[in-house]
């Protein structure tokens, strides 16, 4: 399984998600410069977490214009597997690549903490690995993580199982005190309707050790990489 | 050109400043020489008050690869062909007029400094000071600086990991931000801060020059100021988006051979870089201030020299190379502009379209004058010394109402508030983020971890400067050494009211003196730092704040220990004393005395000895893996290091302190030299062993277990109640404001 970790300017995720595919998954990873256009060679794409260009604007509003987004476009189309992280997550609404947008988080703050999420989709390659309901612990950190999108949106996610997380309690209770940063229906991560994007706020590159506080997040970078041994969705 | 009054007057110069200028350059300088000046012989660059005290620090130790002042940033080796760089740095001025930009440039700043040397920034602390929340105004001042510290150390990558926060009326309307940053470097790699020869060209990097921050070192940072609106324009502004591409480019840059020298623009800006590197490379430059790209138009070479425009670097490369150099920077979409060149006269030149500006000596231009004023004692401070602290009052309250009162305590209670909007895990190395006696990073690639904390406390420097400094140097290495790492560096941050006071100056010398003493007993070398002066608000100086920055390294970070009890039926020791202190006196500049007899007397005291002796026992439990957690007793006495414990491992406690002494001082007195710890009651022996050949006392306490805090007839408390007093206490009282 090889891996391609996107770097815009001002990306900062890269190192961490490059280390633990390298490191902790020994699967051969090459960063991917904005500036390219061509992704062929990869079977995932990672878009990690940062502040693309600042995020001055909208988080990842100026980062879909970059040449790479042209080039990931063309490899979902393709059926390669991209997984957005964070900022990553942020980008691939703004590249419409995923539905709804990401907004500045409902107490305004910027959070970092470690919160649980509720798998709610345990089927396809990025969560294929788990159980429905499965609870994981594992880190937020950002401050443009409230998730948005028209209700009618939101109803066709959750009729297509595309809801692939929910913030919840340590129990698996998915409840408003549990709700980190206000995101509709709780809702952490989403995939798109094939099945082969998935975007998620939290950083699951963060807790692959047990030294750094835990190894839930280990579970999304073992179902894709599963996912290559199995035919394709 | 004889100069005015305001002239002098912007750039904090005094009449016998400027006589010697004239004196020394043989004629009067025009409007740009003395503002190169004014700017270098601030007392920000120059150090003036502050350089003859800090020769007390001594670096030596094998481990110093670079000493104090040598360059941006202190470097130590720490084995694997890896080190160090750390460095701590005030930005309590500009913080005090404009808290979010004060704050952000401040970490801006710093961050630069570590990675012009070729080091990877992977870690920040911050060390502030408040007045009390209970003014809005101070309130606006947290708020404010935490949302600078996290709007720009979250946007560049670098975790937030530890730090403090005290509140005291003493630093109302002088609050103080200290930012620290520690960088990893590898062997090799380091890139020094100098012009190197003659020949080499001066390349600008990174924002264009603007207006902002002129008079900045100079004006801001080194005199008192009553008017903070009018100085409003002298505080930067930050772009953290431009230091992270920085941070990449200039690391890229360093790996090349043609990069000879790279120089931060801080304090003072083009001048203070270009005429330091060219200082340390021991030749003279020639630059044009019309090549330097500008944001704002018309703008005279004083301001383009005097400019502190955040974001910007100094490369130094080899004649000839300069495309190649340009063009890691262009892939990076930097500017870079080739300003100007050293040169083999050691004069400074400032051209404007090739006509000269101003030319003076770099040797003169750096050698600022330095001062020793008279010293003496505030005949306040030694009366508050002779205090008879036997005579101060059981409270009526009760110890349960003054440990909840205590716990809720800002200067107590949790910080989670302010944390959780710093980002403290990027870079996926911290093992312990904060809210511990310290943070502690793992060394990717090797089996080794860094522990780093800052400590620091007022109250005891205004009561004894010189035991003061050397208490916050202890505490420092001993809230290290609780995560079992051997202290081996510290950086600090001195920061002390208006110098030209004797009393003040006093305070400044002994603090000096303590951190010295300290320093050299645990054999943990400054090697680095940064003085903040005239730090004083209606004419009272703050409490005298020396902030040390510690560094430890664990040679397995796997076997790091933190600060909650982790298991019921565990055994709870006090390492430090064979008895619980009962002596009035430790109550000195305690918390308790502050918050419940609103006094702030007594004298404290602390035995090296005994400390050095604490710590090594401590490391050598951790390391021996006898001892599962490891707390600190000091803010609050053992009463709240405990409650702490338990609240860190939600975890109870039940145990009994003999002693026919007074309460208040057996669960809140603040005696040095003890650290909580647990064990398993079957490693009992080994901690004997352990503290018997150190030669360190200690005694038990009780055992971990229950939802209950209970010490026999004197406190017996739910764990709800003393996690909820010390949890929500901050938070409330920051969002009181709104409700």
């Amino acid at each position: 399984m090889k891996f391609g970790i996107v770097v815009f300017p001002g990306t900062w995720s890269d190192t961490d998600c490059f280390h633990v595919v390298d490191q902790v998954f020994h699967q051969p990873v090459e960063y991917v410069w904005h500036k390219e256009t061509d992704l062929s060679s990869y079977d995932c794409v990672v878009l990690p977490g940062g502040f693309s260009y600042g995020d001055y604007l909208r988080a990842g509003a100026i980062a879909r214009f970059s040449p790479v987004m042209k080039a990931v476009e063309e490899f979902a189309a393709a059926g390669g597997l991209v997984i957005g992280i964070c900022n990553g997550f942020q980008v691939l609404c703004e590249a419409g690549l995923l539905p709804g947008v990401l907004t500045r988080n409902s107490h305004l703050q910027f959070r970092c903490q470690w919160v649980n999420i509720r798998i709610e989709a345990a089927r396809g390659p990025f969560t294929g690995g788990g159980t429905g309901g499965q609870v994981l612990r594992i880190p937020i950190s950002h401050g443009e993580g409230n998730y948005y999108a028209d209700e009618a949106t939101l109803d066709e996610l959750e009729a297509g199982g595309q809801v692939a997380f929910r913030y919840c309690t340590a129990d698996g209770d998915v409840t408003q005190t549990a709700n980190p940063n206000g995101a509709a229906r709780n809702i952490a991560g989403i995939t798109n309707d094939r099945g082969n994007v998935l975007g998620m706020m939290p950083h699951p590159e963060r807790c692959c050790e047990d030294l750094i506080g835990g190894t839930d997040g280990r579970l999304i970078f073992e179902s894709i990489i599963s996912s290559a041994l199995s035919p394709a969705n | 050109m004889p100069a005015s009054k305001k002239m002098l007057d912007d750039l904090a110069l005094s009449d016998g400043e400027y006589e010697a200028i004239v004196e020394r350059l043989g004629r009067e300088p025009n409007e740009l020489e003395l503002g190169l000046f004014g700017s270098l012989w601030s007392e920000h660059c120059g150090y003036k008050h502050s350089k003859p005290l800090l020769r007390m620090f001594s670096a030596s130790s094998p481990r110093v690869l670079v000493a104090p002042g040598e360059e941006n940033a202190g470097v130590v080796d720490i084995g694997d062909s890896l080190a160090i760089v750390m460095k701590i740095e005030s930005h309590n001025h500009p913080s005090a007029i404009e808290p979010y930009q004060g704050a952000a440039t401040g970490v801006g700043g710093i961050v630069r400094d570590i990675f012009a040397m070729g080091a990877r920034p992977i870690a920040l602390l911050n060390s502030l000071r408040f007045g009390p929340l209970t003014d809005p105004s101070n309130r606006y001042l947290l708020e404010g600086v935490v949302a600078g510290i996290s709007g720009y150390g979250n946007c560049i990558g670098v975790p937030n990991v530890g730090g403090e926060i005290v509140f005291s009326r003493s630093y109302a309307g002088n609050p103080l931000v200290n930012a620290m940053c520690v960088g990893l470097l590898e062997a090799g790699s380091m890139v020094q801060a100098t012009t190197g020869s003659a020949g080499n060209l001066l390349m600008l990097v990174g924002a264009d020059t603007g207006r902002d921050g002129i008079h900045g070192a100079s004006g801001l940072a080194s005199r008192t100021f009553e008017d903070e609106r009018e100085l409003r324009p002298t505080v930067q502004v930050g772009n953290p988006f431009l230091e992270k591409v920085l941070i990449e480019a200039c690391l890229e840059a360093a790996r090349n051979e043609h990069v000879v020298g790279v120089q931060d623009l801080g304090a003072a800006g083009l001048t203070s870089a270009a005429v330091e590197a060219a200082s340390k490379g021991g030749t003279g430059i020639e630059l044009d201030v019309s090549q330097v790209p500008r944001r704002d138009i018309g703008m005279a070479p004083y301001e383009v020299m005097l400019s502190e425009s955040q974001e910007r670097m100094l490369v130094i490369v080899k004649d000839g190379r300069q495309d190649e150099i340009k063009a890691i920077f262009d892939k990076w979409d930097l500017d870079s502009t080739v300003i100007g060149r050293a040169t083999d006269d050691g004069l400074a030149r400032i051209y404007e379209n090739g006509t000269l500006h101003a030319e003076a000596p770099v040797g003169l231009l750096i050698d600022a004058p330095q001062y020793r004023p008279s010293a003496v004692q505030s005949q306040f401070v030694a009366e508050l010394q002779q205090y008879d602290l036997d005579s101060v009052p059981l409270p009526e309250e009760g110890a349960e109402a003054v440990l909840l009162r205590l716990l809720a305590s800002h200067n107590i209670a949790s910080k989670l508030w302010v944390y959780r909007q710093y980002d403290h895990q990027v870079q996926t190395n911290t093992a312990e983020g904060p809210g511990g006696d310290a943070a502690v990073l793992r060394i990717k690639g090797t089996s080794k971890g860094i522990a780093l904390a800052t400590d620091g406390n007022g109250r005891l420097c205004f009561l004894d400067p010189l035991v003061g400094g050397m208490i916050a140097v202890a505490e420092a290495c001993r809230n290290v050494a609780c995560t079992g790492a051997v202290p081996i560096a510290l950086t600090d941050c001195l920061n002390f009211g208006n110098p030209e006071r004797p009393d003040v100056y006093y305070q400044l010398e002994q603090a000096v003196i303590g951190i010295a003493k300290a320093s050299e007993a645990f054999s943990a070398p400054v090697i680095s730092g940064n003085v903040s002066l005239y730090n004083e608000s209606h004419g009272d100086a703050i409490y005298p704040t020396p902030v040390i920055g510690a560094l430890g390294l664990l040679e397995d970070v796997e076997q790091h220990v933190g600060v909650g009890f982790t298991r019921p039926g565990d055994l709870v020791v006090l390492l430090g004393a064979e008895q619980i202190a009962d002596d009035a006196a430790t109550l000195a500049g305690s918390e308790y005395l502050d918050l419940i007899h609103d006094l702030v007397a007594g004298r404290p005291n602390i035995d090296l000895d005994l400390e050095m002796s604490l710590q090594r026992a401590c490391v050598s439990l951790v390391r021996e893996g006898v001892i599962r957690s490891a707390h600190d007793c000091s803010d609050g006495g053992l009463a709240v290091a405990i409650a702490e414990c338990c609240i860190a491992g939600d975890t109870g406690f039940e145990g009994e302190i003999a002693t026919s002494g007074r309460w208040d001082v057996v669960l809140f007195g603040e005696a040095q030299s003890r650290i909580v710890v647990t064990l398993s009651p079957d490693r009992l022996s080994a901690l004997k062993e352990i503290c018997r050949a150190e030669g360190v006392p200690w005694t038990e306490l009780g055992r971990t277990g229950g939802d209950t805090l209970r010490l026999e007839g004197l406190i017996d408390l739910p764990m709800e109640k003393i996690d909820d007093a010390w949890r929500n206490a901050l938070e409330r009282a920051v969002t009181a404001s709104r409700a």
